[in-house]
């Protein structure tokens, strides 16, 4: 038996300069060499001031993005085009309006080639487990806010990933939704996988995912929800030339609630350190963007 | 009810006006000299019946000389619709290709554009001689025209289309693992199809358009036809009896257009509409 790699997902030495449309020469780098792993099962969260950058890491994890330079590795492999053991949830809408909630959830199976039928039971089955039973044959525009986040949750749970990649996905849910829908995250996450593996073919057998645990990495400008909800929260500069400048290891017991955890000793203790890192870069990001504007 | 215009007796009203209007051209065309102009709306009625009805009428008060039931523009109504329809089907599927095909290929789009641009605004109507040079007086001459017209309505639609396919959704797709083709069938195809219908109800009508000008300007068969011929002996009332028939059958093209477009679009969120008490 090979030896199994640690960390499902590896970002070394990363940057990301991109070239302005409108003027030539004109250069923007928003991440600079940044390294970040996060361990198989681990829950890390990646907080920093708004436009720092934190989308685009993520992308460069979700191989949607080339980074300019440094690897991705993945279980320890590089990374080439899109990461396909990675389930990404997005910042805003990515459903597609014109299929229903089940046709949505069921997408990513069909492209997998998984049989119509067998496709359908199991979005029906996740979509269970996110608490949309009997919402499949809405239409996006037919669900609440919540709800269509939870229609995404599903749809990148029913693929079964090693690697749950998410951008501010409850950014846009009022406060209460947004807890109920952190607290089913983890109590999903810590859930042991179903044993899809066996629909899912040979490549699923690949090494490092026996665990059941999912990696989580997670995007958030939001202090409390990132202690919250991870094992691991990592402080961003502001931009331009992100980069890591602070790592904290979150030892509250699990299982947590996110509302109740937040008034544990231990959490307010946390809060205070890292936001002590945190905000002289929030204030710099808000000087930067003033400037920007004027 | 009151008799105040409002939502549900808006009908009534429509067809009040329209009362109104036939019955002021009735008036005006008591005099013979403007109803040699205008036409009369009597014998406008008169001559659709002839046209669509098998039954013969004897001399009466509206109809001094009786009416002839011959029945007669089934064949000509028959060939205009079907060279609509051939337009229409023909010009939609080339522009949903084409559009596709260049939205996704920016290389190609680059090299065409200019091009695309000269054939989208020249006059089209005018290539209606060429094409019955090339394809003879027959239907394909007025498939042809039409087909020019409808193409490029759908075809911009279809480009823009694709063009603003939400980034999002997009790259949602990729991480789902979708394949190139896949991406075309699950995200482009749907994508582009909302805009294709919000064409259809031009292209419909620009389709009936092109196959009537093309019988009008040479054929033998078709209402377009019908009414060039009435036209050479100074028969208005044909005319208009013509222009009727086109009028009430385009509407019916566009009905059947809707009726497709809400039974496929059913996704579509309906414009949020406040109840008036």
């Amino acid at each position: 038996m090979p030896a199994e790699p640690d960390h499902a997902l590896e970002l070394l030495d990363i940057s990301c300069t991109f070239r302005s449309k409108d003027e030539r020469g004109q250069r923007y780098t928003a991440v600079a060499g940044t390294s970040l792993r996060v361990r198989a099962g681990e829950f890390v969260s990646v907080v920093g001031p708004t436009g720092c950058g934190k989308s685009t890491l993520l992308n460069v994890g979700a191989g949607l993005l080339e980074p300019s330079s440094g690897t991705v590795k993945v279980f320890g492999q590089p990374l080439s085009g899109i990461n396909t053991r990675a389930g990404y949830m997005f910042q805003t809408e990515a459903l597609m309006p014109w299929r229903s909630a089940l046709a949505n959830v069921m997408l990513g199976l069909q492209y997998r080639g998984t049989p119509d039928e067998e496709a359908r039971v199991l979005a029906e089955q996740w979509l269970a487990r996110v608490g949309l039973a009997g919402f499949g044959d809405r239409y996006p525009h037919e669900l609440s806010g919540g709800m269509r986040k939870r229609t995404a949750l599903a749809q990148v749970l029913a693929l079964d990933p090693d690697i749950i990649l998410m951008d501010e996905p409850f950014s846009a849910l009022d406060v209460q939704t947004r807890q109920l829908m952190e607290n089913e995250v983890l109590e999903l996450w810590a859930a042991p996988s179903t044993g899809r593996r066996a629909a899912a073919g040979p490549v699923r057998n690949a090494p490092g995912a026996q665990q059941g645990r999912k990696a989580v990495l997670f995007i958030t400008h939001d202090l409390d929800e990132a202690i919250a909800m991870s094992d691991r929260v990592v402080v961003l500069s502001a931009g331009p030339g992100t980069h890591p400048i602070g790592e904290f290891a979150i030892d509250l017991a699990r299982p947590r609630d996110v509302a109740e955890v937040r008034t544990h000793p231990r959490f307010v203790e946390l809060h205070s350190q890292i936001w002590n890192v945190l905000r002289d870069e929030v204030l710099k990001g808000y000087a930067q963007q003033l400037k920007k504007a004027a | 009810m009151t008799l105040r215009p409002n939502e549900g007796n808006a009908r009534g009203w429509q067809l009040a006006l329209l009362v109104v209007l036939l019955v002021l051209w009735h008036l005006v065309s008591r005099d013979s000299q403007v109803a040699f102009f205008l036409g009369e709306p009597i014998k406008v009625a008169g001559r659709i019946w002839s046209w669509f009805l098998p039954i013969a009428i004897g001399p009466s008060v509206l109809f001094p000389d009786g009416l002839a039931g011959r029945a007669d523009i089934y064949l000509h109504l028959g060939v205009t619709l079907l060279e609509t329809v051939l337009a229409f089907g023909i010009g939609t599927l080339l522009g949903l290709a084409c559009g596709l095909w260049l939205a996704l290929a920016p290389t190609a789009s680059l090299i065409l554009d200019p091009y695309i641009k000269a054939a989208n605004s020249m006059p089209r109507v005018i290539l209606a001689p060429i094409f019955a040079l090339w394809f003879g007086l027959g239907i394909w001459s007025k498939v042809a025209l039409a087909v020019t017209l409808v193409f490029f309505i759908v075809f911009f639609n279809v480009y823009q289309g694709v063009r603003e396919v939400s980034p999002v959704v997009l790259a949602n797709a990729r991480m789902l693992g979708a394949s190139r083709r896949q991406l075309l069938r699950t995200v482009y195809l749907p994508s582009a199809t909302s805009w294709v219908f919000s064409s259809l109800h031009t292209s419909v009508g620009l389709a009936f358009v092109g196959a009537v000008v093309g019988e009008y300007l040479g054929s033998a068969r078709g209402v377009g036809y019908l009414i060039l011929q009435a036209e050479g002996t100074f028969d208005v009332n044909t005319v208009f009896a013509g222009i009727a028939v086109l009028t009430a059958f385009a509407l019916v093209l566009d009905g059947l257009v809707g009726l497709i477009e809400r039974r496929l679009m059913k996704w579509q969120p309906k414009s949020g509409e406040t109840e008036k008490l």
